[in-house]
């Protein structure tokens, strides 16, 4: 058997390797964000978050959080529903152009909604006349999230129900439910931990983009900063303390998601092993 | 026909899905095509081809590339351990590994900058070993390496799982050393899915801008990378330079994205011809 196994100091030396790697290159920067925060000792740290323009950046993010998420829910059953349980030309090319936004760098995603709303670009002179603004302004922060989250909730559900078919559907169909019940019955259901999955990471995209809404924000304080956009002027500023005060925020956030993540992901594979 | 017409709904949502993805994904980012057809060939070229984007480019290319490289080495020696070894704490790292995904990048940016930076936690004694990290190429393939950290394990580890002992019995006893079987046994199975998160940690480093722009100092000409290149643009109202830095960077990743699909068409095929 000694020739299917590695000899004992190899082994020791990749899981010193993958500690060391996984150490500095993972466990370092969570480590960082909370002890700067708390440089300052406690008093300070919560000061940051008294701070006028800091509350005004986490209530834009929850908004933007807000908006994008159920939108794109919705967005991601309806198409899952179309592509899953029906036939129909160009299905494919249709799968492809939803993962489209995964391949689009943050910064281009929002730099065409500055040719499209921008002072310069499609609609900027017919906005401009009527005193409307969404560069530079809160709606396009707001489209910029739902742009890079867009594919999040459809590309969880879209494969789980190509697989699950559509006999279930069909039989309640044929027993006498209506559209929505079958919909509401049968296959949320058997889809609700791909869904609650699906909006986890497409809540944390939400809360912590920053390429896209930065192009789109115009970074004005009190106004358009999201959390992220904030911690850059805190750390522009030199403001070290606040800057990583609110980063700890989404550090928090982002080991929630991961924890929410393994336990929904536990589930899933409980629920196919039945 | 017979399935639509048990199954209501198929006109409703495939319309509002077709409408909702024109709007937010397909009709904008036609905006960004027609800005750049619709300017001059010149114009074009003058953008993309100017020496501070030539070198915008070397550098997002190097360092996406060295950053994918040492994801590679170092991601194969993780989902290695991941899968066959066992350790104390190794459901926290395994679950630690998406980090780079859920941490939003400005968080990542400034925590790295922290740590390289002249007077950080590793900076410092970099500094006193003449290296210099942040502020530097080299700080850019550390931010690089760190947002592309989770693919190359993530594709490994599910190939390793499904690696069929029966072949490493086999060549163990027709009398391979341990290193041999791994060389010419277990490296070629694993060796799509190797370049699969190889290529899609370098194709995600290419878009990257959130951890970089911290790190970097945006210096053009020497830490400056191509998403830099295009904000910088288009804080100066150059909307045509911008759009078209942005649609070469795009036809880039978009060959990198065929690249890949038509690698794990390779990967499934070879999976279908073991099974």
């Amino acid at each position: 058997m000694g020739r299917l196994a590695e000899p004992r100091w190899v082994r020791n030396l990749l899981i010193g390797v993958t500690l060391l790697f996984l150490g500095s290159f993972l466990l370092l920067p969570l480590v960082v964000v909370f002890t700067e925060a708390l440089r300052n000792g406690l008093a300070a740290y919560l000061a940051s978050f008294s701070e006028p323009d800091a509350l005004a950046a986490i209530r834009l993010t929850l908004l933007a959080a807000g908006i994008a998420v159920p939108v794109n829910c919705v967005f991601g059953l309806a198409a899952s529903w179309a592509i899953a349980k029906f036939e129909f030309p160009g299905k494919a090319v249709l799968i492809s152009l939803i993962d489209l936004p995964f391949a689009i760098s943050p910064v281009i995603s929002g730099m065409v909604y500055v040719l499209v709303f921008g002072l310069q670009g499609w609609l900027g002179p017919w906005l401009a006349e009527r005193e409307m603004r969404i560069i530079f302004a809160v709606p396009g922060v707001v489209l910029a999230t739902m742009f890079v989250t867009l594919p999040y909730v459809a590309r969880e559900l879209i494969p789980l129900m190509q697989e699950q078919g559509i006999e279930e559907e069909e039989a309640a169909a044929v027993l006498g439910a209506s559209g929505w019940q079958t919909f509401r019955r049968v296959t949320l259901p058997n889809v609700k931990w791909a869904l609650l999955y699906g909006v986890i990471l497409c809540n944390a995209r939400a809360m912590g983009e920053f390429g896209a809404v930065s192009v789109v924000s115009g970074h004005i304080r009190g106004l358009t900063n999201t959390m992220p956009l904030h911690i850059e002027i805190l750390y522009n500023e030199y403001n070290f303390v606040a800057a990583f005060a609110v980063a700890s925020l989404l550090a928090l956030l982002a080991l929630v998601t991961l924890a929410a993540k393994s336990v929904v992901e536990r589930r899933m594979r409980q629920e196919e092993a039945q | 026909m017979a399935r639509r017409r048990i199954l209501p709904g198929f006109g409703i949502t495939l319309g509002y899905s077709v409408l909702y993805l024109s709007l937010i994904v397909l009709i904008p980012l036609a905006a960004l095509f027609l800005r750049v057809t619709g300017s001059s060939w010149e114009q074009f070229w003058d953008a993309v081809s100017a020496p501070r984007a030539i070198a915008a480019y070397k550098l997002t290319f190097a360092a996406s590339f060295a950053g994918a490289a040492v994801n590679a080495v170092f991601g194969f020696i993780v989902a290695w351990t991941l899968v066959r070894y066992r350790f104390p704490g190794k459901r926290v790292l395994d679950a630690i590994i998406d980090l780079p995904f859920a941490l939003p990048t400005a968080v990542s940016g400034i925590a790295l900058t922290a740590i390289y930076s002249r007077n950080g936690w590793v900076g410092r004694y970099l500094e006193r070993a003449g290296i210099e990290s942040a502020f530097s190429p080299l700080g850019v393939t550390i931010a690089l390496t760190f947002v592309g950290l989770p693919f190359v394990v993530r594709t490994l580890q599910p190939a390793l799982e499904d690696l069929d002992p029966g072949m490493e019995e086999a060549a163990a006893t027709l009398g391979a050393g341990r290193w041999q079987t791994f060389r010419r046994v277990i490296l070629p199975s694993l060796l799509p899915a190797l370049i699969t998160g190889f290529a899609l940690a370098f194709a995600r480093a290419l878009g990257e801008y959130g951890s970089v722009v911290f790190i970097s100092g945006n210096m053009p000409f020497r830490t400056e990378i191509a998403s830099l290149l295009i904000v910088a643009k288009l804080e100066q109202y150059d909307y045509t330079g911008a759009a078209s830095i942005g649609v070469l960077m795009l036809l880039a990743s978009f060959l990198m994205l065929l690249a890949i699909n038509a690698l794990q068409h390779w990967v499934g095929s070879r999976y279908g011809r073991t099974a």
